[in-house]
């Protein structure tokens, strides 16, 4: 018996005993770690989720109201008409709108802090980024309304600035335009914009942020001015980030019902025509039909980005 | 003969901190040329001067006679080949390699030709639609290499290019460099730490220590006749002997360098020359070194296989040639 021994007694009773077996099985604690999400994810969401959608292969008995549980594609049909299509339409142009302004603004602010900012403006730009999340959903929706009304600040400013004209201009363009910028569709697009730009900037700063720098150097090297560097280099580089998040930005716009109901016109949007359809007008299954479209829409999204190549540098 | 690249008082300041300082410096056309220095001695920051990745805050850079400062790196008819070799993860290797015509505008068809042609110069052939993640570090290396040589620049920049590889791959880097440079008659600029890369491969060495230059010289100059005490223990690190030493066994005054190869070991203990105490031996497979105490002096001697071996604590008497001991100019 030496006193200090080559192998080491187990230690900590019962909990040395778990991490020696989770040691030799480390397939055994992955397990259990993982069964909870799983069951969660599988049973609670996707469970619902496909509820949901089973729904949808329902219809409605147009004389009593009620639920008619046998299959059928009533409700799809019901769907593709004009109104409805028009909601679908005016959706997915609004979230592909959005997407693309979002990453118009969001790549040199991402640019800016994935290169340039250290220490104290790094922790400045989460900060900015972070800090419109923190706050209350409503309460930046409202505080926008308050900001585009015709009484708000920024026709206050555009004022100011001798403006107006221009404001005035604008809306009366047809579609984009309206009484005010509050009751427009450009409303809508900039509250949308606003709400979820964190979410383009943060996952494009992360690609932007794991582009080694010498990578732009070796560019320029060989003879890439900026620009090239950029289109050839940076982009491609950056691009999961931006299809990232630009799932975030246009997913969210498909399934949002909150701000065009309190800015913008009163057409409906598709999470409108779902809150619609499955609380007062009792139609589950065509609120279940319209929450579809946002998932067949996603998946050829993400389809289509694949095929583009967008997750090649993954 | 012209004049590749020339630094005059060259200064690159970072604040306070002097990674480059007033260094002069001429390369000349067609040779292979080290920049050899511990890590912070300014080399690197001098190699990315001539690239274009620093400007100088101060001096006067020109490269085959023409002036480099406020040249943008895209301008400059020089490639890097990069430590790390910076290939682009997203483009097969075909397409890293001709990254560089591309961007001139080079039809696809012919650059692909001038590429799969530099991937076979550089034993590459058939690598072209993998992805660098595939390749090994020392196949990376080549493609790194081929990216630069495809544009035949003026002067290639090489960043300590063998340093991630394992010793005999770098040995096989070493000559195949040393035969391509030859074959293209390209300037070549070496960066490295690593004394025997230098020595073995450059036409001509300048040493670098704290943002200056000590010494520039073939390799057989600054390996025989060191310049400084801080050339001589860097480069293949040599015995520094104090001024009172070398006046005692040499006549001159000042610092000396005695190369640890040239320092014989006899046993008896009673004849002419340094005596001396063995106090270790470390096999060396080629060579042993064994290192002595002569009066407070710690002495690395260098003997070959096949000679007698000293035991340790051993009282012994080492002799040298006269001409072996080099005494350098100044306080050294």
């Amino acid at each position: 018996m030496s006193a200090n021994p080559a192998i080491l007694p187990r230690r900590g009773g019962v909990a040395g005993a778990l991490s020696d077996a989770f040691w030799r099985h480390p397939g055994l604690l992955l397990f259990l770690m993982l069964t909870p999400p799983v069951l969660w994810l599988g049973i609670i969401y996707l469970g619902s989720l496909f509820a949901l959608l089973a729904q949808s292969f329902f219809s409605i008995d147009e004389f009593s109201g009620l639920v008619q549980y046998e299959f059928t594609l009533k409700t799809y049909g019901e769907l593709l008409r004009a109104q409805n299509l028009d909601v679908i339409v005016r959706t997915v142009v609004m979230a592909a709108i959005v997407t693309l302004a979002a990453a118009a603004v969001a790549f040199p602010i991402a640019y800016f802090a994935a290169r340039y900012a250290k220490g104290k403006w790094k922790a400045f730009f989460y900060l900015a980024v972070m800090l419109p999340l923190w706050s209350s959903y409503l309460v930046k929706v409202y505080a926008w309304k308050l900001i585009l009304a015709k009484e708000g600040i920024l026709n206050w400013l555009l004022a100011k600035l001798h403006l107006t004209w221009l404001l005035e201009a604008w809306l009366s363009l047809p579609i984009v335009g309206g009484n005010s910028l509050s009751f427009s569709y450009t409303g809508t697009f900039l509250v949308f914009l606003y709400v979820w730009l964190p979410f383009m900037i943060l996952p494009l700063q992360a690609a932007l942020e794991r582009v080694p720098g010498n990578l732009v150097e070796a560019s320029s090297d060989l003879g890439a001015a900026p620009a090239t560097t950029f289109r050839h280099v940076i982009f491609p580089l950056a691009l999961p980030g931006l299809v990232a998040g630009s799932i975030f930005t246009f997913s969210l716009t498909l399934g949002d019902y909150i701000i065009p109901q309190i800015v913008g016109t009163s057409r409906l949007f598709i999470g409108q025509a779902v809150y619609a359809h499955q609380g007062t007008a009792g139609n589950i299954p065509l609120a279940a039909a319209f929450t579809v479209v946002p998932i067949v829409v996603m998946g050829f999204y993400l389809w289509g980005a694949k095929r583009l190549g967008a997750f090649d540098a993954m | 003969m012209t004049t590749a690249v020339s630094f005059s008082q060259v200064s690159r300041h970072y604040g306070a901190v002097k990674a480059v300082d007033r260094v002069d410096l001429d390369v000349r056309e067609g040779e292979f040329f080290a920049m050899l220095g511990p890590s912070g001695s300014g080399k690197t920051t001098s190699l990315r001067l001539i690239a274009g990745f620093e400007q100088p805050t101060a001096g006067h850079i020109e490269i085959f006679g023409e002036t480099a400062e406020g040249v943008p790196p895209y301008r400059r008819n020089v490639n890097t080949v990069f430590q790390d070799y910076a290939l682009f993860p997203h483009l097969n290797v075909v397409d890293n390699v001709a990254y560089g015509l591309m961007v001139r505008g080079v039809a696809k068809a012919e650059r692909r030709r001038a590429a799969e042609e530099v991937l076979a110069m550089v034993k590459l052939p058939g690598y072209g639609d993998r992805r660098p993640g595939q390749l090994s570090g020392g196949q990376r290396q080549r493609v790194a290499l081929a990216r630069a040589l495809v544009n035949r620049p003026k002067v290639l920049l090489l960043d300590e290019p063998l340093g991630a590889l394992d010793l005999k791959l770098r040995e096989q880097m070493q000559e195949e460099l040393k035969a391509l440079q030859r074959q293209l008659g390209i300037t070549f600029v070496f960066v490295t730490h690593d004394q025997g890369e230098a020595l073995s491969m450059a036409d001509r060495v300048a040493v670098f220590s704290e943002g200056r230059i000590t010494q520039v010289g073939t390799p057989q100059e600054i390996y025989q006749r060191p310049a400084s005490r801080f050339v001589a223990d860097f480069v293949g690190s040599s015995n520094v002997l104090p001024p009172d030493f070398v006046q005692r066994y040499c006549g001159q005054r000042g610092w000396g360098s005695l190369r640890p190869e040239s320092i014989r070991i006899q046993a008896d203990a009673s004849g002419d020359g340094v005596p001396a105490r063995v106090l270790s031996k470390s096999y060396l497979g080629a060579a042993t070194r064994v290192v002595l105490d002569a009066d407070g002096l710690r002495i690395n001697a260098i003997l070959p296989a096949g000679a007698r071996l000293p035991d340790d604590g051993e009282a012994v008497v080492l002799t040298f040639n006269r001409e072996t001991l080099h005494v350098m100019g100044g306080e050294g």
